[in-house]
């Protein structure tokens, strides 16, 4: 049975350590923010310049000068603090940030990711992600397994442009988990989804990794 | 008033005789939120074409630089995400308009490298992707960086919440975005704010934006700072 959503979610948030600041991306890795474990102290950084993201706000009190990555309305916490665009990515892109959470539409078994474009159809562009994964600590993919067609997704190599080249260090798909200690070693299996069968998992994966 | 002012009295005057056809230009915001949403309407109403516009994304179909890209003024944009716009995709597509994506951490320090006086820097984003293409690169203690080069305009428009008549500007929350970096990246800033002060009335240790770098400051009207994506929370029930 492969995860939900939410669970993928779950999973994703089991890697937030005391202390942290992260930025999570748009999708599944913005569902994060929601099983941060009670008592644990999370900042959460918005690449548009804001350090200490709140919830939603309440209906009525929206501000349309505070929002989110995602264009969502949110709140100010006691602890936030604003700032221009180039600050947001020095932070990002020198290392300040401990961990950031994103979608993907290929990873590769190298730990290449791309996420921004599908040539000749989507030209959206790739916002933040490409200063994200060349600067933060750890960075950590949450993805479907297979595409809705049932292509492969975790690859040998990523056929899609690039998003940033060796910088995947954690894998979580609705149907496992795959790890790496470092960015010389190869994906390790780390957990399956429940009924999923190590069979099923290779048939669904041409990437290579570690059972 | 000295005739050294930097004050107009509104958009259209403040882009008088600063406004041609192949202009390069710099426009603030992230979305919609922190729009110069008055410059934007008045430099659509001065009809002026072949604008190459730098601007981290193009507004919306119906709002922001989604209006200029209707009226077929914009040649050009260097951004880094578009996606709210579908009268832009189709007109990318269609060859009709051209497209620089510039990773938006790499936008905005272009953006202030350019401000700042420095031709270029080394920078780890897009090594090995698309965006390093034809870029020199540098491979230091194994990594390798891209060179990525300043980015200067011949005007740029931005939106701040209060400016005195001196140009010191200071933004609210999130709107402030790129608008201090493009302040700095051109020889012609023109900026609208929400409150226009007298000199005294903001604190000097508050200002964003100081006003050497802002030319010509009016007072903005009708602001609708549209939100793209309402979200809210129920209120517990009493």
């Amino acid at each position: 049975m492969p995860w939900s959503r939410n669970e993928l979610a779950m999973r994703a948030a089991k890697e937030l350590r005391d202390g942290f600041y992260v930025n999570l991306g748009i999708g599944i890795p913005t569902l994060v923010a929601n099983y941060i474990a009670p008592g644990m102290k999370v900042v959460l950084q918005s690449e548009n310049g804001m350090l200490g993201m709140g919830p939603f706000p309440f209906e009525g009190e929206e501000d349309p000068d505070l929002v989110n990555a995602g264009k969502q309305t949110i709140t100010q916490l006691p602890t936030s603090s604003y700032f221009s665009s180039s600050d947001s990515f020095g932070m990002i892109r020198g290392g300040h940030i401990n961990l950031s959470v994103l979608g993907a539409m290929e990873v590769s078994e190298g730990g290449d990711l791309a996420n921004w474009m599908v040539p000749g159809k989507m030209v959206k562009g790739m916002g933040g992600a490409m200063d994200l994964v060349a600067g933060v600590k750890k960075v950590v993919i949450v993805m479907e397994h297979t595409s809705k067609d049932g292509a492969h997704k975790f690859k040998p190599r990523c056929e899609l442009p690039l998003t940033g080249a060796n910088v995947v260090d954690l894998l979580i798909t609705d149907l496992a988990v795959f790890s790496r200690p470092d960015r010389q070693a190869p994906f390790q299996l780390l957990e399956m989804a429940p009924v999923v069968t190590l069979e099923e998992l290779r048939s669904k994966t041409s990437a290579h990794f570690k059972a | 008033m000295s005739s050294a002012t930097k004050v107009f009295p509104d958009a259209a005057s403040a882009l008088k005789g600063v406004i041609r056809d192949g202009l390069t230009l710099m426009s603030g915001g992230f979305g919609l939120c922190g729009i110069p949403e008055n410059l934007i309407l008045a430099l659509r109403d001065s009809g002026a074409k072949n604008l190459t516009v730098v601007s981290n994304n193009a507004g919306t179909d119906n709002f922001g630089l989604g209006l200029l890209l209707k009226t077929r003024q914009i040649k050009k944009m260097i951004s880094s995400y578009v996606g709210e716009n579908q009268e832009f995709e189709r007109q990318y597509l269609s060859g009709e308009l051209q497209l620089e994506f510039n990773p938006q951490g790499t936008l905005a320090e272009r953006i202030r490298a350019g401000g700042a006086g420095i031709f270029g820097f080394y920078t780890r984003t897009g090594a090995g992707t698309l965006v390093a293409e034809g870029k020199e690169t540098r491979v230091v203690n194994g990594e390798t960086f891209v060179l990525e080069t300043g980015l200067v305009a011949d005007v740029s428009l931005v939106k701040a919440w209060k400016g005195d008549t001196e140009g010191n500007l200071i933004y609210r929350k999130t709107a402030r975005n790129f608008n201090p970096m493009m302040a700095s990246a051109s020889p012609m800033t023109i900026a609208e704010v929400e409150e226009l002060v007298e000199p005294g009335t903001l604190d000097p240790d508050q200002i964003h934006t100081p006003g050497i770098f802002v030319k010509r400051i009016f007072r903005g009207v009708n602001y609708v700072k549209p939100i793209e994506n309402r979200t809210v929370r129920k209120r517990a029930a009493a």
